[in-house]
């Protein structure tokens, strides 16, 4: 900005309210990233902000188990308690009740012969002077300092396992097939709308356009029942084409009024002179028209996008039936907050699948956006 | 057939038809109804141009009275009439049982509570992030980050903060960010700053900010001033309405207030912040401004740059300092746009569903009108109920649709 306020003090003041501020806006999206990339006992056990970082926690109990072997007349069960590398456990119980009372390498002496010593990177060595046969082996209690951990198996359980009922994929490419046609069919409309509101002399024209303007805000709500049951009565039922008409009908106003605006401030000599030529008014449309009107028709593009994706309302009562099979992932999630509450490590993957394809066209496309927003509000 | 597959056979047959119908449509036109050649070549020009407008609007205007205008009729009907009888005419017996539900009124005050707490917040945040971001090198990076949660569905959004909200029972590690940060207050001073007399002091700022708003929209009324006497009467029903919805809120917050300091908080246990009445409410209400704040921002941002540089020299060459230069220089100067983003928030606002159905679906207190007029429709299968709360949501959004239709009109006169 002006000259002066770079050199007060304040500017420290902003910097570091600014980083403040977007520390806040990005904490929770980020809480669900992470979560995300742990496992079910992580995420159950501890904060997600732990997992950044090197821990120290008790872990839960681990039943030693292996097959054993004879070793210079004694029975030996030796192996690691934990799969993975980099664990390093301080202290170590047998006994829920005692936890902490053993040093790595310490033997310990179980009774009945058997002898038991767990070393610092979790190797165990169990030996007895009998067979163990069938007897319970004993349990291990550790406190362990681990290294951050992250998996990608969430992500592969919800999108790719064949046998999970509630995985994403399909809701996934129902989003696609609701989300595409939705998007383009009313750009298509709404362009040929525009165009006529824009540039062709009829008679009412300001009076469509102020009606455009009133339709901008009416809520879908509204629709909901009496297009449901036209929908019924004309046999669409339930189902993809009355999803993609819905959507269309509701983003129509937003459509016509940005295209609207943004063809009449196009320089009227391009379109005379064509005429001159003797071009008709589809020529005129299709080859001067649209593509001057990229940037009007991208950001409309991008809204509609990120509306019919995000949607849960319209597709709940236009397009799932009570066989499920045409469920979108918005619906998947609430019914997975529903019936999987507390599974974090699914729900959290789940909702990232979703958010996944809005985020990133958010980002690559942020420049239409902002001045669809811009055109759309601001007169 | 493979999902993905029928999904493309779709999507080619729906947008090929649009672009069929309007090709072929104008080939009829000027092919076939009325070509250009032959004796009556001029004329049938002259016809077809007038028709062609109607041709290029056709689909639009049948969708749009169709799936909008229509309905708003079509469930006005419904609102009078009786489904179980046969849809038979039932007068405002809709409303009357309506009104009863002690439900629809825990919706119509918590709506109401959303309705000045989400714009005015969304509003605040964004106006300040906007002139934050807009002094930093860093400021545009800020701003999409900012701007992010944008993009993020409502129902994602509630799983994001399900996570923040989460509870675990005591004793155990808290997975929920809120609560580890609860759980870190243990009731010394520290605690009462931060828990007491903070909260006091942003109340307290609110009321008065509130109390400044009905200053100034009395104003013309109390203060004889020039130039105001012909005011429409609907600016004074305006002006009746700010004022009571204003003094309304200073009531709650006085009453906050109060039962912030009568309250003692229960330090040390792990809270179920879902399921605390009023308090629920206000954390679901984070989830939207969370959403919204990025909105208000962009375009508050783009009016702040739009504010004529020579108006803030000549008030840095007066003495004034930066708090004045934004308070009385750029704030009065971008009233509009901040009217603006203001009333498309409140319609967000008002068709806000996803969040309540996702996270409480209206339980513990935190019902919506939009979410009441779900569980009315499709739920308890009562259209006429049901269609009576759309139409309160209706007669709700219906100043913003006559305000922004006047302006639309007043522009292209």
């Amino acid at each position: 900005m002006h000259a002066t306020s770079k050199k007060s003090p304040l500017v420290w003041v902003v910097h570091i309210s600014v980083v403040a501020l977007v520390a806040l806006w990005l904490f929770p999206t980020v809480g669900l990233f992470v979560s995300s990339f742990r496992t079910a006992d992580q995420i159950a056990n501890s904060g997600w902000w732990a997992s950044l970082f090197t821990q120290e926690r008790q872990a839960p109990a681990i039943r030693i188990e292996g097959a054993e072997e004879q070793v210079d007349g004694e029975f030996v069960i030796a192996g690691n308690l934990f799969e993975a590398g980099n664990v390093t456990i301080s202290r170590w119980g047998t006994s829920s009740r005692e936890p902490e009372a053993y040093e790595p390498d310490q033997v310990v002496d179980l009774g009945d012969g058997e002898r038991l010593t767990v070393a610092e990177n979790g190797a165990f060595r169990l030996s007895a002077p009998q067979s163990f046969g069938n007897s319970r082996l004993p349990r291990v209690f550790t406190t362990a300092t681990r290294p951050p951990e992250f998996t990608l198996e969430n992500y592969r359980f919800v999108l790719f396992d064949p046998n999970n009922r509630e995985g994403m994929a399909k809701a996934f490419f129902n989003t696609l097939t609701v989300t595409i046609p939705a998007t383009i069919i009313p750009i298509v409309i709404a362009a040929f709308a525009a165009y006529a509101l824009a540039w062709m002399r009829f008679p009412g024209r300001s009076l469509l356009i102020a009606a455009v303007v009133g339709l901008l805000v009416v809520p879908l709500q509204l629709a909901l029942i009496p297009l449901l049951k036209l929908h019924n009565d004309i046999g669409i039922g339930k189902g993809y084409l009355g999803v993609w008409l819905a959507h269309t009908g509701f983003g129509l106003p937003l459509a016509i009024y940005l295209l609207r605006n943004y063809m009449v401030g196009l320089p009227r000599d391009i379109i005379e002179n064509a005429r001159v030529d003797g071009a008709t008014d589809f020529q005129i449309f299709v080859k001067i028209i649209l593509p001057l009107s990229f940037p009007a028709l991208a950001s409309f593009a991008i809204f509609q996008f990120l509306w019919t994706w995000n949607d849960l309302l319209v597709a709940l009562v236009f397009l799932i039936d009570s066989t499920g099979e045409t469920t979108v992932m918005t619906k998947q999630i609430v019914e997975l907050l529903g019936t999987r509450g507390g599974n974090w490590e699914i729900l959290a993957t789940s909702a990232f699948v979703s958010i996944a394809v809005p985020l990133v066209v958010f980002f690559a496309m942020q420049k239409y956006l902002v001045r669809g927003l811009l055109a759309g509000s601001v007169k | 057939m493979h999902p993905a597959l029928q999904g493309l056979i779709t999507i080619i047959v729906g947008v090929g038809g649009c672009v069929g119908y309007f090709y072929f449509s104008n080939q009829f036109l000027d092919r076939v109804l009325f070509p250009a050649r032959g004796e009556n070549a001029g004329r049938n020009i002259n016809r077809a141009n007038q028709i062609r407008p109607w041709l290029f609007m056709f689909p639009a205007l049948f969708a749009l009275g169709l799936y909008l205008a229509y309905p708003v009729f079509a469930t006005f009907w419904l609102s009078l009439t009786d489904r179980d009888a046969g849809g038979a005419f039932v007068g405002l017996a809709n409303y009357i049982q309506m009104a009863g539900e002690p439900k629809f009124w825990e919706a119509m005050s918590n709506n109401m509570l959303w309705l000045v707490i989400v714009p005015a917040f969304s509003t605040a945040f964004g106006l300040l992030a906007a002139q934050l971001t807009d002094r930093i090198s860093w400021g545009g990076i800020a701003k999409s980050l900012i701007f992010m949660p944008m993009a993020i569905s409502f129902v994602g959004a509630a799983v994001i903060w399900k996570l923040v909200y989460d509870t675990r029972p005591a004793g155990q590690d808290q997975i929920g960010i809120l609560n580890a940060v609860w759980l870190a207050f243990d009731g010394g001073s520290f605690s009462v700053l931060f828990l007491k007399i903070v909260p006091l002091l942003l109340i307290a700022g609110f009321a008065v900010l509130m109390g400044l708003a009905i200053y100034q929209t009395l104003r013309p009324v109390l203060g004889r001033e020039k130039g105001h006497g012909k005011s429409h009467w609907w600016a004074h029903v305006l002006r009746g309405v700010i004022t009571i919805a204003a003094l309304w809120m200073i009531w709650l917050s006085l009453g906050a207030i109060v039962s912030l300091f009568s309250a003692t908080l229960p330090y040390g246990e792990p809270q179920t912040w879902l399921t605390i009445p009023f308090w629920n409410s206000i954390f679901l209400m984070v989830v939207l401004v969370w959403i919204q704040t990025g909105f208000a921002m962009v375009i508050l941002s783009a009016a702040l740059r739009g504010i004529p540089e020579e108006t803030i020299e000549a008030a840095v060459i007066d003495g004034a300092n930066p708090f004045q230069i934004f308070f009385k220089i750029k704030v009065p100067q971008i009233m509009s746009t901040i009217v603006v983003v203001w009333t498309t928030i409140t319609i967000v606002v008002l068709k806000v569903f996803d969040i309540v159905f996702a996270m409480t679906n209206g339980q513990w207190e935190t019902q919506v009108l939009a979410n009441y007029m779900y569980d009315k429709l499709f739920r308890a299968n009562d259209w006429g109920v049901g269609s009576a709360s759309a139409m309160v949501i209706m007669l709700l959004v219906t100043p913003i649709l006559v305000w922004n239709v006047y302006n639309a009109r007043k522009e292209t006169r």
